[in-house]
């Protein structure tokens, strides 16, 4: 696979026949340049650093529970870490730190982003690979190193960086007041490296849905995951380089003498906030986008029918995109930033609000009347859209920025990140990994085991997260050590202590789901083709896909939620399907009115 | 575990208690509808087009008027929201200035302590009769008083849970942030940004006193420095 499409010239389908596939073992699996071997990388390394972030949070959550008794094991860390087993600060907020570092950057973004964006765009709209094939083994290649050298933190003097994942200068920059130095500037340095592994992803997904189309797939047949991958990626080239540059600020901050955010020498802290969120906001979208997206095609499958609004859909996925841009005061509110702006917002951030709703609605419309079969992605995906939906509405709460005075800072905020996060992204990724991961492994996954880990992930999910709502409103701060030094946490321990242990038992459930992972990757029974009755292109094709994924250019004739027409037999109509009576179908099938 | 699955917001002992938490009411309530309106569809919707066997579902792909019904729908409830918020945002942020019988304090954030300069007797902050408390924030009831916030080290952020008013303190910047308090007790002042190891233990009380008793601590605290 080395030469691919380049520019304008058509493909040349190297594939085109049965062909022995004589690539060595390391072409194949290491360094291959394959967007399935790369995609199912990420999913390894972002599935790693998935568990390696929940044991973080268990370490905050014991601390906060039980403040103050020795941690399980506690005693086997090093004394810089515990004392007779207690977590210390230090430990804490490098946990803190680590935990969210880890599970935006190296765990839910590369999920979303590497693993999803590089499986499903070529497979679904019909092409080889991506258009740059061996600059996207490149871009794998640059977050592993990314991620050891964030790992690499918790081994040096001082520990990890443990200034929030957010990283607010000059607690950042100076490492007098954290008493971490390597550590932080590895934090900053392994964001650059990964910001490059970013580009290089994002400008390949956009090449590559602009150009690699087969013939008949137009905009409006692509499926909204791929609508979604594609705008994400559009925000990931232009919010990224914001990051990194600060982070290259940062760094000379940290490391050369400059003084950007130190206002001793005249500097200004504000700065890394304003670059920090202009680029911090449009990242949240990157993280929920693509899973909005994967539960759109999940749902429509799930309940036998068409997506309801696909236009509307299409629309508020880039309408989120550009709003996206416009709201990143938000979480400078209280800042000291100038209250007009707080104002301005206020107003931009609320509006943000509407397209979210939007797509809720034309979900519930997709179910409705349908005929729903509820398959273990399916029950995830209806789970992404009951719990986004609160995540939704309690960001109504911090937008209005006179009651956000009260709830900055506090575990409201913690509630709505993880009702977002884990009850909308984490969701959409159990959805998305259960649902391609007989495409994936060419083998299904357990669906009992798959329904036991779904029905306790949504019941210790709520019972770990729901409260902290309580929390925040009761004033209770986000990162702090021990809630028990002041008197007015005092009352909320006993709320500390059981969402602790819910917390465990979150945690442990995931072990189920990591058994069913890699027992049916060996044992699992053989996946046909299209177990799922779906209509996309990959679909089409054996599970797994051979290198260069289509025998023959597929052509596709229509969008990828045709279920239940009544012009088949079948409730579906695969999109490579001729439709009767030659060409290429409706160029797009409208929305028949009311 | 007491009242904590309440929605109820902790009593407050503020004039901002006043004007911020009917709009969370507001928004619980409107949220609250829309909470319960998505997820009792769904929930309906589930169970009643569940798979059944020979069914089939019926071929829609969208309804216009549903799009723009619930776009403006929306659109309107959160603008709207927006506008009744603005007003208390203006007034608690003193976008139209802080009321000017406040009394002016200082208040400097600092590893991991709150050091507050009170003015005095002659109720004026830069003069000699100046002097600096750490750890206790003492105010006069019923009286506005305008802090001015600021750092040395890292960023803090002023949080009175009671006084629902909360304000980065940023090294290099001069924050002006007011309140006034309604009733006569003790209150806690915390930290509410990370702001290093000792963030978690970042505390001062504050005291809310009559003005009587309030100005009988300044004439004793300034007589305990006069006599140092
Ligand atoms: C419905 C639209 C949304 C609104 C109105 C909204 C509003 C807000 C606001 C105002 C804040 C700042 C609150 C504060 O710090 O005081 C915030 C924080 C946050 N939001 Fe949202 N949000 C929305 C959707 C999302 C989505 C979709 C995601 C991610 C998938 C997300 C992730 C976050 C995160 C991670 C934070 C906390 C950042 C931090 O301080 O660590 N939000 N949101
Ligand atoms: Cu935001
Ligand atoms: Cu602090």
């Amino acid at each position: 696979m080395a030469t691919t499409a380049t520019g304008t010239t058509p493909f040349t389908y190297d594939h085109g026949h049965e062909h022995v596939d004589d690539r060595s073992f390391i072409r194949k699996y290491i360094f291959s340049t394959d967007h399935k071997i790369i995609g199912i990388q990420f999913l390894i390394m972002s599935l790693t650093f998935l568990l390696l972030g929940g044991m973080l949070a268990m370490v905050m959550r014991w601390q906060l529970g039980f403040p103050g008794k020795p941690l399980p094991g506690g005693t086997l860390l090093p004394d810089t870490y515990t004392s007779g087993g207690v977590v210390l600060p230090e430990f804490y907020n490098s946990a803190v730190t680590m935990h969210g570092t880890f599970m935006v950057f190296f765990a839910i973004m590369p999920l979303l982003v590497g693993v999803f964006g590089n499986y499903l765009i070529p497979l679904k709209i019909g092409a080889p690979d991506m258009a740059f094939p061996r600059i996207n083994m490149a871009s794998f290649w640059t977050a592993v190193p990314a991620g050891l050298l964030m790992l690499a933190g918790f081994f040096v003097e001082g520990g990890s960086a443990a200034a929030g994942w957010t990283s607010y200068a000059p607690l950042s920059a100076r490492s007098d007041l954290t008493g971490v130095h390597l550590g932080q500037i590895f934090w900053c340095v392994s964001l650059i490296v990964l910001g490059l592994s970013s580009i290089m992803g994002s400008f390949n997904y956009i090449t590559t849905v602009i150009n690699l189309r087969a013939p008949g797939m137009n905009w409006f047949r692509l499926p909204l995951s791929i609508w979604a991958l594609f705008v994400t990626a559009c925000l990931v080239l232009l919010a990224i380089p914001v990051l990194s540059g600060a982070a290259i600020l940062l760094l000379f901050d940290q490391t050369i003498g400059t003084h950007f955010f130190d206002p001793q020498a005249g500097g200004q802290p504000l700065l890394w906030q304003h670059l920090f969120w202009f680029f911090g906001h449009p990242e949240v979208y990157i993280l929920i986008l693509p899973g909005m997206g994967m539960v759109s095609d999940i749902i429509a499958n799930g309940a036998r029918k068409p997506v309801f609004g696909y236009t509307s859909m299409v629309l508020a996925i880039i309408a989120i995109g550009f709003l996206g841009w416009g709201v990143w005061g938000h979480h400078m509110f209280q800042s000291g930033m100038n209250p007009t702006l707080g104002t301005t917002f206020m107003i931009s951030t609320l509006l943000i609000a509407v397209p979210s709703a939007i797509k809720t609605f034309n979900w519930l419309g997709t179910i409705w009347k349908g005929q729903i079969t509820f398959h273990v992605p399916m029950l995830h995906a209806l789970a992404f859209v009951s719990m986004f939906v609160i995540g939704g509405l309690s960001g109504v709460f911090m937008a209005a920025s006179p009651f956000d005075i009260y709830i900055h800072d506090t575990y409201f905020i913690v509630a709505h990140l993880h009702y977002v996060l884990f009850g909308g992204s984490l969701f959409a990724i159990f959805a998305a990994v259960t649902y391609w991961y007989p495409k994936m492994f060419g083998r299904m996954m357990n669906p009992t085991v798959g329904k036991v880990h779904f029905w306790l992930t949504l019941v210790f999910y709520n019972c770990t997260f729901f409260p902290m709502h309580q929390l925040g409103l009761h004033g209770h701060m986000r990162r702090i050590y021990d809630p028990t030094q002041y008197a007015f946490l005092k009352d909320l321990q006993p709320v500390n202590t059981f969402i602790s242990i819910s917390a465990f038992l979150l945690f442990a459930t995931q072990f189920i789901f990591a058994a069913n992972f890699i027992m049916s990757w060996f044992k699992g029974e053989k996946a046909p083709n299209n177990p799922w009755l779906d209509n996309g292109l990959e679909w089409t094709l054996p599970s797994p896909p051979p290198h260069g994924n289509f025998a023959t250019v597929p052509t596709v004739y229509r969008g990828p939620y045709e279920y239940s027409s009544p012009h088949s037999d079948q409730d579906y109509i695969p999109q490579n399907v001729p439709t009767p009576g030659g060409g290429y179908g409706a160029p797009h099938t409208q929305p028949a009115g009311d | 575990m007491g009242n904590f699955l309440s929605w109820m917001l902790p009593p407050g002992a503020s004039t901002f208690v006043g004007d911020i938490d009917w709009i969370y009411y507001l928004i619980l309530v409107v949220t609250g509808v829309a909470f319960f309106a998505v997820e009792i569809a769904l929930v309906v919707f589930l169970v009643k087009y569940r798979k059944r066997p020979g069914g089939k579902a019926t071929y829609v792909h969208g309804s216009t008027r549903a799009e723009i019904i619930w776009t403006s729908v929306t659109a309107v409830v959160v603008v709207v929201i927006g506008l009744l918020s603005a007003p208390a945002w203006d007034k608690i942020k003193g976008r139209e200035g802080v009321p000017p019988n406040a009394m002016p304090i200082g208040i400097a954030a600092k590893q991991f302590e709150w050091n507050i300069t009170y003015p005095g007797a002659d109720g004026k902050l830069g003069t000699t009769d100046d002097f600096t408390v750490r750890g206790q924030l003492h105010v006069p009831v019923d009286k506005p008083t305008v802090a001015t916030l600021t750092s040395v080290d890292a960023i803090h952020s002023f949080f009175v849970p009671s006084f629902r008013i909360k304000q980065d303190a940023v090294p290099g910047m001069h924050i002006r942030v007011w309140f006034q308090p309604t009733k006569v007790g003790e209150y806690e002042l915390g930290c509410a940004e990370l702001c290093g190891l000792g963030h978690y233990r970042m505390r001062a009380i504050v005291t809310v006193h009559t003005q009587e008793d309030y100005d009988r601590w300044v004439a004793q605290q300034a007589h305990a420095v006069a006599q140092r």
